[in-house]
């Protein structure tokens, strides 16, 4: 299957290693990857803090980009979450209702990572080898919007080598909320404490999650605390290999180049 | 307080919202200023935590056990919704209703009105106390002040609420309004404020409910005049209905010779089954009970039997504004749980009181703004994380994220001088818009790696609002290279 990879404006800019991991996976599952070039973001931070009106050319440039698709994928639960929930609402409220069809009909082919592998390709067991102590934190829009619900988990304990703890308090909050952590950055950062109490309590090497936002968030904070305790998204654990292992991998995702 | 008028308060959709300089659904800072407070207290901290979490945990317990939870959860919301719809309709049905009972039903505009309502009513009985049961509407409009400005003695029955008013303090919940204190604080409180009580007085949660009990016995047998608020007001009979867990409530209904309850005007329910749906939804979602301990109804006077003068007062205090807002006016199927407070991660950490509004949490986060106009309580909408733990739980299916959502567009749209948020964020929307100015910004995002020399992370002091984050948070420095580009680099522009 071709499959356009949505990188989102956050990974692609500040850690590409995550989108670069999705490609790889998916091309070691045996599927073509695709890159439109006129990707950008899907608009939802302009929509969760007000600037909706704005948004709506964000959107367009989105269902532009991504017109030919059969199927696309990114490495998010919260974007693919704002173009299922928001990218037609927002459309539709400008009066552009060729837009929000548009949006719509990207939005049914458009699938979170987990999402796509468990339900669309039907796998569970991806090949992956990551041998560390790992803790999984189910981010907001995954859980709720999306309902990701079991699939990471499904696909973590699939994982040669991966030792899943479990996460107390995991249906909490971590506090990033997008610009929510910087116009409200002392209650944030009071979530983030205790989410990364929870993280740290596991004895964890590695926190992960579908989402790089959120997982800046965490490890911005434990890197601040000089914990050890590292974030590494799921993408990256699961596009992880025997064969690619180097000296010194640490907790490094072993991804193939 | 000065003795000027104070500035009417802007209209929200052409439609009068709740006046300024009455009441209680503003605070005096910002939502950010006041979480900062109250984030450093502790106590707070652990008595919020500790409340919070024994109650989601005795919600969920009686929740999972009804195996209709969710056909009941759509009931509440499609009455309510069906209700609103022609709320004039049933307004009218429940005043002809409570007229022909005996009741007199006043309408009231606003805070103002109903506090002057109620106040002439009281001084009518020639009485100078009454006894309150618990309720929300009551401490909207701020009439306990009201009627103490008149010179009455006013005395909360609720146990939480009696703390508080014993404290000289404010609610900070809807459902405990004394959540914020620990049984140990409250034992001070009434040492020091119940004349005669105990000196012996320990932190026993049952000696200090026999110190209230005792303290308001005497009030509840000497009480001419009760007011209080409503859960539900059953239209086609005109029955009124309030449901409690002390009693203190039902003494207040029953006992003085005068009642008069002030609702606000979305409380309604056209028929008696439509009580079915929310009086399951109502103690499950709320204190996690399966049933609560008293439930009080009643429609006008019977002769000889309870109070022998039944006022109503209907009050709007903007929340004909909220029904004019099509997003907004979901958040007028509240019925007053709290369960989102409880599930709210914000609302756990800054407490009640960071809202600066009776109605705190996500709920109050909606409703506020929309009761007053957005613009008077601009920083609300922004205490959330859009974690949509509040959509989750509410009883009603109120979409409180996408409230949440909808008024800070209504504030950024609001503005007429463009901030300098807004010009960065049409700024980066041209950007966002425009793959090639896009790959532009991106390099130059990559100034990062100058800042951070070498470094895997960015400076802790940065400009804000970036030190908004680099405070409390480290920042990866910028890659080299952006994925897009070394895709392209790889494959081409092709793919």
């Amino acid at each position: 299957m071709e499959v356009a990879l949505f990188a989102t404006c956050l990974v692609d800019t500040l850690t590409p290693s995550v989108a670069r991991a999705t490609a790889s996976l998916l091309q070691r599952l045996g599927h073509d990857v695709v890159v439109p070039r006129g990707q950008a973001c899907c608009g939802q931070m302009h929509v969760n803090t007000g600037y909706r009106r704005e948004a709506v050319s964000i959107v367009a440039n989105h269902v532009r980009a991504f017109s030919g698709a059969q199927a696309i994928v990114a490495p998010s639960g919260s974007c693919v979450a704002s173009i299922h929930h928001q990218q037609a609402a927002v459309a539709r409220r400008a009066g552009d209702e060729g837009l929000a069809q548009a949006a719509e009909e990207l939005a049914g082919r458009t699938y979170e990572l987990s999402q796509f592998l468990v339900d669309v390709l039907g796998v569970t067991d991806v090949g992956a080898y990551y041998p560390h102590r790992v803790t999984y934190h189910p981010t907001c829009h995954s859980l709720r919007l999306l309902g990701v619900g079991e699939r990471p988990y499904q696909l973590l304990r699939a994982v040669r080598g991966l030792e899943l703890v479990e996460l107390p308090g995991a249906d909490q909050c971590c506090g990033f909320g997008g610009t929510f952590a910087v116009k409200n950055a002392d209650t944030s950062t009071a979530m983030l404490t205790d989410k990364m109490a929870n993280v740290l309590s596991t004895h964890a090497e590695v926190c992960t999650a579908g989402d790089a936002s959120c997982l800046l968030h965490i490890g911005g904070g434990l890197s601040r605390l000089r914990s050890g305790t590292r974030t590494v998204h799921l993408a990256e654990i699961l596009a992880s290999t025997e064969d690619a292992v180097t000296p010194h991998q640490h907790t490094d995702p072993a991804i193939p180049a | 307080m000065t003795a000027t008028v104070p500035p009417k308060a802007p209209t929200f959709l052409g439609l009068p919202t709740a006046p300024r300089g009455v009441g209680h659904l503003r605070g005096d800072r910002s939502f950010p200023d006041a979480a900062r407070e109250a984030l450093r207290d502790g106590q707070l901290r652990a008595n919020l935590g500790h409340a919070t979490s024994t109650i989601r945990g005795k919600r969920g317990r009686v929740v999972a056990e009804l195996p209709d939870w969710a056909q009941l959860r759509e009931a509440g919301r499609a009455l309510k919704a069906a209700t609103m719809a022609r709320l004039d309709d049933h307004l009218e049905e429940l005043e002809r209703q409570v007229t022909a009972r005996g009741g007199v039903v006043h309408w009231a505009r606003d805070a103002v009105e109903a506090n002057e309502i109620v106040t002439r009513l009281v001084q009518a009985t020639g009485t100078t106390e009454v006894v309150k049961v618990k309720s929300m509407a009551t401490q909207e409009i701020g009439l306990n002040e009201a009627l103490e400005a008149a010179g009455l003695d006013v005395y909360e029955t609720d146990l939480a609420e009696l703390i508080v008013q014993l404290g000289e303090d404010k609610p900070s919940h809807i459902l405990v309004p004394a959540i914020h204190k620990n049984r140990a604080e409250i034992r001070e409180i009434f040492l020091r404020t119940i004349p005669g009580v105990d000196p012996g007085l320990t932190d026993d949660p049952r000696h200090l409910a026999m110190a209230a009990r005792q303290h308001l016995r005497e009030r509840f047998l000497r009480a001419r005049v009760a007011i209080s608020g409503a859960n539900f007001a059953v239209a086609e009979t005109g029955t009124l209905t309030v449901v409690e867990s002390e009693g203190n409530g039902r003494m207040c209904l029953t006992l003085p010779e005068t009642l008069i309850t002030v609702m606000g005007i979305e409380k309604i329910v056209p028929t008696w089954r439509d009580l079915e749906v929310f009086l399951q939804l109502l103690p499950r979602s709320s204190t996690g009970e399966r049933m609560n301990p008293y439930t009080s109804t009643w429609a006008g006077v019977t002769p000889g039997d309870g109070p022998q003068e039944f006022h109503l007062v209907l009050l709007d205090n903007g929340r004909t504004a909220v029904l004019a807002d099509e997003v907004g006016r979901e958040a007028l199927h509240c019925i007053r749980c709290s369960a989102c407070l409880n599930v709210c991660p914000v609302y756990e950490r800054a407490g009640g009181h960071a809202y600066g509004s009776v109605y705190p949490g996500p709920i109050g986060a909606v409703l506020s703004p929309m009761l007053t106009g957005v613009e008077d309580n601009a920083s609300l909408p922004y205490a959330s994380s859009l974690c949509g733990a509040c959509y989750e739980v509410c009883p009603v299916a109120i979409d409180i994220p996408s409230i949440l959502v909808h008024l800070r567009a209504e504030h950024v749209e609001a503005q007429e001088k463009p901030t300098a948020e807004a010009l960065a964020f049409r700024g980066l929307a041209k950007v966002m818009s425009n793959p090639r100015l896009w790959h532009l910004t991106q390099r130059a995002a990559k100034l990062g790696r100058l800042i951070s020399r070498g470094k895997p992370t960015l400076p802790n002091a940065m400009p804000p609002p970036i030190s908004g984050w680099t405070r409390s948070r480290d920042l990866p420095t910028p890659p080299k290279e952006t994925f897009v580009e070394s895709w392209v680099r790889e494959h081409g522009s092709g793919s």
